[in-house]
């Protein structure tokens, strides 16, 4: 018998005070305070990543919600998934994440793919989130057979993806929205 | 805070391709703000990988019972017994995949206006007074059968500034995780009757009318409680996964 299929329910942006209800102590609430959302704990190289999301106008975005997801330091996403949610501070559009540097994932059919972070953007203004990746740039070699980089046509373009090494274990990523260096958001 | 999914959520079949059409586009000029956050390049389409076909998974226990009680869970956890002010509801329905499969232990967070329209935000400035006993952040669970139930006060419209003082219909904020990171999803639930829904511009980022009507909650008197609140129902459709023969077989068995 056919499959009479339904139709997914329609994104609407997630407004200002998303915060409220994924964050509340971010908001100001005084509950659920003891939570930590940005921090992952896990063996592994513990990391920092920090950042920004700017603008079509250069302005930082200081209303987001990031999420993140990524493999554990061995590469796996079955086991010991982990995933972290992170607010902007409200003054500046700066967040940051404390994790540990993931392994190298799986692909398809076996072949693997470059360590990488899965960033979601989330914020007034954002119909519908925003799903990119953050790659190390230490990892040049990875990065050549990787399948998500190589689909990206333009070459200069794949630089979006690759953070800054600040130092040591501490890295920057900035989320372009628009413009110039645009950052490549995915549909998958 | 998260558990781990199942290694062989990595394996089981892609998730069908997002109907974009259905959803807002990014740049939708009638809500300005849209206009510097949407980026012009398109999306890179790209195969599911075990990225994104697993994600994170929350259980029960982490939950507070309160957790989905707007009317009491604020208050309560600042130690006050007080109830939020507004008409009591229940909001309520299932969450299903678009091959209408229940997404059953799937975690779904709601934030929402007072009464008056007023958010418990640090940035929230609308001269609506606060309400003390009520903080506007709830979340549960859906059990086996996908189903999740809430009770709040519902929300009150409020002006923001975009074509001068626009009004937002009276609507609460869902955030589902589904299965899958491919699944996850942020929208908006506005209730039925509502005039001020044709007049939003938010709403509006949706093209397609029957789109907008999945977001309009329906006033269901079969489960009102008697002299206590009245419901609305509102089902989610999450992304469903491809299949194309054995569908009354689970996939990837
Ligand atoms: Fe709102």
């Amino acid at each position: 018998m056919p499959v009479e299929y339904l139709k997914e329910t329609p994104s609407q942006t997630a407004g200002p005070y998303v915060h409220i209800g994924t964050l509340p102590g971010h908001a100001g609430l005084p509950i659920r305070q003891n939570e930590t959302l940005n921090v992952i704990e896990a063996p592994g190289e513990k990391i920092v990543i920090e950042g920004i999301v700017i603008d079509g106008s250069g302005a930082p975005v200081k209303d987001a919600m990031l999420e993140l997801y990524q493999a554990d330091s061995k590469g796996r996403v079955g086991a010991n998934t982990l995933w972290a949610r992170a607010g902007t501070i409200f003054e500046t559009g700066e967040w940051r994440f404390d994790t540990i540097r993931p392994g190298a994932l799986e692909w398809r059919g076996g072949k693997m793919q470059a360590p990488h972070l899965t960033l979601l953007v989330f914020a007034r203004g954002i119909n519908m989130h925003l799903h990119t990746r953050m790659y190390f740039p230490e990892d040049e070699a990875a990065h050549a057979t990787d399948p998500a980089l190589n689909r990206v046509e333009q070459v200069h373009r794949r630089r979006t993806l690759i953070a800054e090494k600040v130092k040591d274990g501490h890295y920057r990523f900035i989320i372009r929205l628009q413009g110039e260096n645009e950052t490549v958001f995915f549909d998958m | 805070m998260t558990t781990s999914p199942s290694a062989a959520d990595a394996r089981r079949p892609d998730f069908m391709k997002r109907d974009r059409s259905w959803h807002p586009p990014a740049y939708t000029p009638g809500y300005k703000t849209s206009v510097l956050r949407s980026p012009k390049c398109a999306l890179l389409s790209l195969d599911q990988g075990p990225g994104e076909k697993t994600g994170p998974t929350f259980r029960a226990d982490m939950l507070h019972e309160l957790d989905n009680d707007l009317i009491s869970n604020f208050a309560s956890a600042t130690g006050s017994t007080g109830l939020a002010i507004g008409e009591r509801i229940i909001v309520h329905g299932r969450v299903l995949d678009e091959a209408g499969r229940p997404v059953p232990n799937t975690l779904i967070e709601i934030w929402q206006a007072n009464a008056g329209g007023r958010y418990r935000h640090k940035k929230d400035t609308y001269l609506a007074p606060l309400d003390p006993n009520f903080g506007g952040c709830g979340r549960c669970m859906t059990d086996e059968n996908g189903y999740y139930f809430f009770r709040t006060i519902k929300p009150g419209a409020y002006p923001w500034p975009n074509h001068g003082s626009d009004w937002r219909p009276a609507h609460i904020h869902f955030s589902i995780f589904g299965e899958a990171f491919a699944q996850r999803l942020i929208s908006q639930l506005y209730f039925e009757g509502d005039p001020l829904i044709p007049l939003c511009p938010i709403v509006h980022t949706i093209a397609d009318e029957r789109a907008v009507q999945q977001l309009v909650a329906k006033l269901d008197m079969g489960e009102m409680r008697p002299f206590d609140c009245l419901a609305y129902r509102f089902d989610i459709v999450l992304r469903g996964r491809q299949q194309t023969f054995f569908e009354n077989k689970r996939e990837g068995m």
